[in-house]
């Protein structure tokens, strides 16, 4: 897409217009997450509730599975995606592990060591 | 007329808030940012202005993917602290001042910046993180009434830093003309270097947030000619948050006086830097 041409930063999610589309439903989902009533809701039935904000049958096995990397490639925003790891009591180091193949431990080591500056 | 006294940048990592809120700062992974802060808030404490401005970007908290304005300006009385899904952070609610507001509304409306408007408004970690690397211990209440001028960082594209630097520039001429406050102070907050998704999460850059800790202070306009892909490639896709620092400084004087820099990596995911300007032109202390 000429849209895009310019950008091509390595192993880099751009959350642009055609990501933002295709992710609006599951961005939706997680920003309901907010609300403690609305957790509660979705921990009782989370199949149905991803039905009910009209998530593609991909992005709702995703969400149910925590395939944190398939909800970056269906369109999630991560600072949506994180509303989920919170709710789950998981932390951005975690999914920092997950995206790098490594545990959080490892992850966080790695950032206390000065980051990842060979990326 | 009102006169800007500083400007403050620093990162707005929820996890800074965090380690302050749960009185980790003293740990051994938190004690090296929170000694970088100190002299910066020893002379912030000597210099409280009338009012503060803050230019902060929201996380998917006081605004969703419905509705995603460019540039905003909040004019209400009070900002609420979000509850961003793990409670509310135990800091004071923000008093505002929308009479200031609406001044800079019409004004920057007037020089060609149409910004959306937020007569309501749940500031989240982005809003909350820099008045606590300000002002760490508030009490009942943050030192001043604070405006928030929002931007949007997430979703691409965001505005160039071109657009930034030059609708700093524009605030600093609304802020000059202003009758009623007399001393401004401007927070510029986010980054610096990082990236939280993908393969390349916990990409830092220390080479580029050193260059621009230093080109913030003596050669902004170099920081302004960079586009939104530089950035992205350069500081990470979050790192593109740095853009707003170029709004404060844009609305400093073109010369000004480095009062305090500190760099540091990490909080949490992300390299945290914090630079301290005094912009007065009739020195005092």
């Amino acid at each position: 897409m000429t849209s895009r041409s310019r950008l091509d930063p390595p192993w880099t999610y751009v959350f642009d217009g055609p990501t933002s589309l295709r992710g609006h439903q599951m961005n939706k989902l997680f920003m309901s997450l907010r609300d403690a009533a609305a957790r509660e809701d979705f921990l009782r039935d989370e199949a149905t509730y991803c039905r009910r904000f009209g998530l593609s049958e991909q992005q709702a096995q995703a969400v149910l599975a925590r395939d944190w990397q398939a909800m970056l490639d269906l369109g999630g925003s991560i600072f949506y995606i994180y509303k989920l790891a919170m709710m789950d009591g998981l932390s951005m180091q975690y999914l920092g592990g997950v995206f790098t193949g490594m545990s959080e431990a490892e992850f966080k080591a790695v950032m206390l060591a000065g980051g990842r500056t060979d990326v | 007329m009102s006169e800007v006294i500083w400007g403050l940048a620093t990162s707005h990592v929820p996890s800074i808030g965090a380690a302050m809120d749960r009185g980790r700062t003293a740990d051994p992974a938190w004690a090296p940012l929170f000694e970088g802060y100190r002299p910066a808030r020893a002379w912030l404490e000597r210099h409280t202005p009338d009012v503060a401005i803050l230019i902060y970007n929201d996380h998917a908290n006081g605004v969703d993917l419905d509705i995603v304005p460019t540039f905003a300006i909040g004019t209400a009385e009070r900002y609420r602290v979000a509850d961003e899904g793990f409670g509310r952070r135990p800091v004071p609610d923000v008093v505002g001042a929308p009479e200031f507001s609406f001044h800079l509304l019409q004004q920057l409306m007037d020089e060609g910046f149409d910004l959306t408007v937020f007569q309501e408004l749940d500031v989240d970690h982005g809003f909350t993180v820099p008045l606590s690397v300000w002002t760490p211990d508030p009490g009942d209440a943050w030192p001043c009434p604070v405006i928030p001028i929002l931007v949007n960082v997430i979703r691409y594209p965001q505005p160039t830093a071109a657009r930034c630097y030059a609708l700093g520039k524009a605030l600093g001429r609304a802020i000059a003309s202003h009758q009623g406050a007399r001393t401004v102070g401007i927070l510029g907050t986010g980054g610096m270097s990082h990236q939280l998704a993908g393969a390349r999460a916990g990409f830092v850059n220390p080479d580029f947030d050193h260059m621009f800790l230093d080109a913030i202070a003596n050669d902004p306009e170099k920081l302004a000619s960079l586009s939104r892909e530089d950035y992205i490639r350069e500081a990470g896709s979050e790192g593109i948050e740095l853009i707003m620092w170029l709004i404060m400084r844009g609305a400093l004087n073109e010369r000004v006086r480095t009062v305090h820099t500190a760099y540091h990596v990490p909080a949490s995911n992300t390299a945290a830097g914090l630079a301290l300007f005094d912009n007065r032109t009739e020195k005092t202390n």
